[in-house]
């Protein structure tokens, strides 16, 4: 399996000057992917513009949003501007798309909130027209585009993955969640006829430098959830065995990709992490 | 911490006590609208599991437990005129009220403030830093903040009665009894030393039936007890305010909100035929206890961490006992069924249990069944049920397993690739009984993309010819799955997702009606006579093909949404002619294909159907339209149904669920409702599942997805 790091683009004091230096020693460090979060109404960075200026300071590691929320952003828009970060990064793009969880995320976007699972099968069908399409660039790197992957829990998110995707993006939870998820994906993928099997990846938060400060932010960014907030902050991975007990359970259920997401923009959690890591 | 705990059940007053215990410094009481001495119910059970955790959590109790339990480790299934006995089950009960008197006086000797006789009907009158409701299925404490909670209720079919008798009983014992009303079965443990539980349930059909829905509680008891006359003997059936009832099972999404917090059955309920409701509910007293003792004073982190403990156990509780309680539901289906396959179809109705959990507890049981699917009624030595031969017309397959290799569409105008031959007799060396080949198209516009393996030139036949011979060489039986793709043809390869059209050097595809597969798919031809006449002819002509092949058996594709599954479907199916409309109309065409087909293949070879049972979709076709379908094509020579759902359609509705099993449950209702032999598929990724499903009568082949063993 092979980790990743989150770009802390929605965390409090995220810089940009902070982003690019982070990405750029992301980059030197034991990692192989770069994730990134989504969210309209937030006071955060949007992803795909956060990979593209990635792209321009890192040479090795793959760019992934886990996940974009697809709905909200025009099919052709998305689709120019993925293969456009496809194409700065030399074809390091890993686009996760899902219908995310707010409703409030559409309304500011002026996006159809009803319905939104639907256009999202709509939009993955399009993307990869619009990837092979001649007319509008730029090619991205590889025939039939960057490697799409669906997250989401319900039975439709699967099918989803299996009838549109290269996989799956799991939303995080401890490995017991993310197994099972595994096994749902992996049977709609049987069961639509894909050959082959779906790419797997997953993700987890972590602080191992901030404090309070991690479970601050999980509790801001996830109070939407009402009486989950609760349950999810406790999923936050605060110490390196936690964090290695985290690794050896997703390997085990057959993750390819872990990207572990910092919940503070410290610069020193990306440290910590490679210590632990490495 | 001040807490108050409304119920004073089994998961209240073992919350209260194991509070206390840890810390003598809460002030907890405890209120209920009972007296202490109230005997509602009659007993419940524990396994060995539960009771291990119990002496863990609190050894006083578990001593007091210990003293007041009746044991036993074999299960009876009286059936017909027999009686099945298999041992190994380790299970104990308790009278409730004992149970509640032990609890009570541990209780109260820690100091908990019990007070009875106290009827809470206002939640926010309560005061305390902690609320618990404990307060049983009709919960008022959750009724208060059922939004918050957010309440699901979901109506099992069947209709209980909650006996008790004084005949008892040795083990636990299931009686099914079949009456001109309908089918009744009893569940009955030992309690004591003097008594037994006697649940009676039936279908609500039955019920009415019987005339149940109209007799007072007397005359109820008095039907019961004469219906089980010679079980009861000279024993007394007991009533203890017993009533027919239908049973819900209640989910809450969250089980707390602000300083309130829910546990047992106010937050969740399992049907009682996997006897673990007092378990779930002392269970979670345990877990929130030991939250607390985590997060002394911090409510939000212990409810958290209770939440997260035991939920999902739960959740798997509640489908394990949903899956039981359907079983019960429609038991009368399994009437035909030798006794030893009953008695195994019934010990692993929920899915917890497996064929190798058995063969640990009792190996007799696992034999006899072995000995009855092996059709070897001498032997000790046997074979596991799923690596029995299973004969099909003059067909013997030599196991129950089928691969069936999603091929790649790397085949050249039709020509099967170098790696869908290699993907195929790798299944046969793998050891299939049955290696299923497919799709494969009966003609070049029947292709669902440019690189689909076909069969419809004579060179396509060598080519299958050598195929076969090497799948049969591993000793495994070949099966071609004839496929016209329909509306799902001229796609692009299927590597990178499915269903995107070819555009350019596409061709223009077929369907019932011309409705396109998905928004972005372009729409087909509806069918014409002509098409009917070509079609039909294609099918005949690959089936000559395929003998010429070899291939031992072939399966008409009316499944995933291909040409003929949209023929039998409502929703693809908008035809005004004969081939459209009702049921009978929907399936001629399918119907004349198989026709066609029998035609062309040899008489001693089977040919099945592999049939979309339900489109999991509104408006579309349903499991029952399957079993009538399934009926008619048996009736017109269709030997055996491989069972799909789902994919109808090219949008999201329709998805399945996922889970194990998924789709045995549909190909049990075929092969049991339709009387015919099936093929089961959907995440069935062990060989003890399949083990399971075979000798449980569930299906007679299952498709493995052998991903685990590689
Ligand atoms: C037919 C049947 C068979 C069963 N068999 C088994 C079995 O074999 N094994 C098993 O483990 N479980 C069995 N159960 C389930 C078991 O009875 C319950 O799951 C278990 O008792 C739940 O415990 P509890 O503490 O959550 O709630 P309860 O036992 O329901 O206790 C709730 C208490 O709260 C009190 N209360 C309710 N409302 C108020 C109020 N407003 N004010 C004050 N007090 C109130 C009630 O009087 C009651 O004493 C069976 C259930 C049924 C229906």
């Amino acid at each position: 399996m092979r980790i990743g790091i989150g770009l802390p683009t929605s965390t409090p004091g995220a810089t940009g000057h902070g982003l690019l230096d982070w990405a750029r020693r992301a980059d030197e460090g034991p990692f192989s992917s770069l994730g990134v979060v989504d969210r309209m109404v937030y006071d955060s960075y949007d992803p795909l513009v956060a990979l593209a200026a990635a792209a321009g300071v890192t040479t090795r590691l793959t760019l992934c949003t886990m996940i974009a929320i697809s709905p909200i952003r025009r099919t052709a828009v998305l689709a120019k501007q993925a293969a456009s970060v496809d194409a700065i990064s030399g074809g390091r793009l890993v686009l996760g798309v899902s219908i995310g969880a707010r409703r409030d995320d559409y309304e500011a976007a002026g996006a159809q909130y009803a319905g939104r699972g639907a256009q999202l099968s709509r939009q993955l069908a399009e993307l990869r027209d619009i990837w092979d399409d001649e007319q509008v660039g730029p090619r991205p790197s590889s025939s039939g585009g960057p490697v799409l992957l669906v997250g989401g829990g319900s039975g439709a998110s699967f099918q989803r993955a299996a009838r549109h995707a290269d996989g799956y993006v799991h939303g995080g939870g401890p490995p017991r969640a993310f197994a099972s998820a595994a096994d749902k994906a992996r049977a709609a993928w049987v069961e639509a006829g894909r050959p082959g099997e779906p790419t797997l990846w997953g993700q987890s938060y972590f602080s191992l430098t901030g404090g309070g400060a991690g479970d601050a932010y999980m509790r801001d960014y996830y109070a939407f959830t009402g009486g989950f907030v609760e349950r999810i902050a406790a999923g936050l991975l605060t110490t390196p065995e936690a964090i290695r007990e985290q690794i050896r359970g997703y390997a085990d259920a057959g993750c390819e990709e872990l990207v572990l997401l910092p919940a503070t923009s410290d610069p020193a959690e990306l440290d910590a992490l490679a210590d632990v890591v490495a | 911490m001040k807490i108050t705990v409304v119920g004073a059940g089994p998961s209240g007053l073992y919350f209260a006590l194991l509070m206390k215990r840890n810390d003598p410094s809460h002030e907890i009481t405890v209120l209920e609208r009972n007296p202490p001495d109230a005997t509602y119910g009659w007993g419940v059970v524990f396994s060995e599991d539960t009771l291990a955790e119990l002496r863990d959590a609190d050894y006083p109790t578990y001593l007091a437990f210990d003293e007041a339990l009746v044991r036993w480790s074999a299960i009876d299934v009286r059936y017909r005129d027999r009686t099945l006995r298999s041992f190994g089950h380790g299970f104990s009960a308790i009278a409730r009220p004992k149970l509640l008197s032990i609890l009570q006086e541990r209780a109260r000797d820690l100091g908990v403030d019990l007070r009875f006789g106290v009827e809470v009907a206002d939640v926010n009158e309560l005061d305390g830093d902690l609320i618990v409701g404990a307060d049983g299925v009709r919960s008022v404490v959750r009724a208060a903040s059922e939004k918050q909670f957010a309440t699901t209720w979901e109506g099992l079919g069947s209709r209980y009665v909650w006996y008790g008798t004084d005949l008892v009983f040795d083990v636990f014992t299931f009686i099914f009894r079949q009456t001109k009303y309908g089918l009744f079965q009893v569940h009955g443990y030992p309690i004591d030393g003097q008594r037994s539980t006697f649940i009676v349930e039936t279908t609500e059909q039955t019920w009415r039936n019987a005339g149940l829905d109209r007799m007072t509680e007397q005359e109820s008891l008095a039907f019961c007890a004469d219906l089980f006359a010679d079980h009861l003997g000279e024993h007394r059936l007991l009533s203890n305010a017993s009533v027919w009832r239908t049973f819900d099972t209640i989910r809450n999404r969250s089980w707390s909100t602000g300083k309130t917090v829910i546990m047992g059955d106010a937050a969740h309920t399992a049907h009682f035929s996997i006897g673990s409701g007092t378990k779930l509910a002392i269970e979670d007293a345990v877990a929130l206890a030991k939250a607390f003792a985590a997060h002394p004073e911090n409510l939000p982190a212990a409810f958290a961490e209770y939440e997260l403990e035991r939920q999902g156990a739960v959740e798997r509780f509640q489908e394990a006992a949903t899956d039981s309680a359907r079983y019960f539901e429609q038991v009368s289906r399994y009437l035909d069924f030798e006794p030893e396959q009953f008695e195994f179809n019934l010990l692993t109705r929920s899915g917890r249990i497996t064929y190798a959990d058995l063969e640990l507890r009792d190996p007799a049981v696992v034999n006899r069944i072995d000995r009855l699917v092996g059709a070897a009624p001498q032997r000790i030595v046997t074979q596991p049920s799923g690596m029995t031969p299973l004969q099909i017309g003059d067909l013997t397959v030599p196991n129950r397993v089928v691969l069936a290799p999603v091929l790649a569409d790397s085949s050249d105008e039709g020509t099967p690739g170098a790696d869908v031959r290699a993907a195929l007799v790798e299944a046969a060396e793998a050891g299939a009984g049955l290696v299923m080949a497919g799709p494969v198209a009966v003609s070049a516009h029947g292709r669902i993309t440019s690189g689909s393996p076909g069969l419809w030139t004579a060179a396509h036949a060598g080519e299958w010819q050598a195929v076969v011979a090497a799948v049969r060489a591993a000793g495994s039986a070949a099966a071609l799955r004839l496929t016209h793709s329909g509306r799902r043809g001229s796609t692009r390869p299927r590597t990178r997702g499915v269903d995107r059209p070819l555009g350019r050097g596409g061709w223009t595809t077929l369907a019932p009606s011309a409705i396109p597969y998905a928004p972005w798919m372009p729409a087909p031809a509806a069918a014409e006579e002509q098409h009917f006449r070509d079609v039909a002819e294609d099918f005949a002509a690959t089936a000559s093909f395929a003998a010429q092949s070899g291939a031992a058996a072939l399966v008409i594709d009316c499944s995933d949404g291909y040409l003929l599954a949209s023929f039998l479907s409502p929703l693809s199916n908008q035809r005004m002619d004969g081939y459209g409309g009702s049921l009978e109309n929907r399936l001629r065409y399918p119907l004349e294909i198989l026709d066609a087909v029998r035609g062309a293949w040899p008489a001693d070879r089977p040919v099945g159907v592999r049939l979309v049972a339900d489109d999991r979709h509104r408006g579309g076709l349903t499991p029952d339209d399957a079993v009538e379908i399934a009926r008619r094509m048996a009736a017109a020579g269709a030997a055996f149904f491989d069972v799909a759902a789902g994919l109808t359609v090219g949008t999201d509705a329709g998805a399945g669920d996922y889970r194990r099993l998924y789709q045995v449950q549909l190909a049990d209702r075929i092969r049991n409702e339709a009387g015919v032999p099936v093929i089961a598929g959907g995440r069935i990724t062990t060989l003890d599942e399949i083990n399971t499903v075979v000798a449980a009568g569930r299906a007679d082949l299952c498709v493995l997805d052998p991903r685990r063993y590689r």
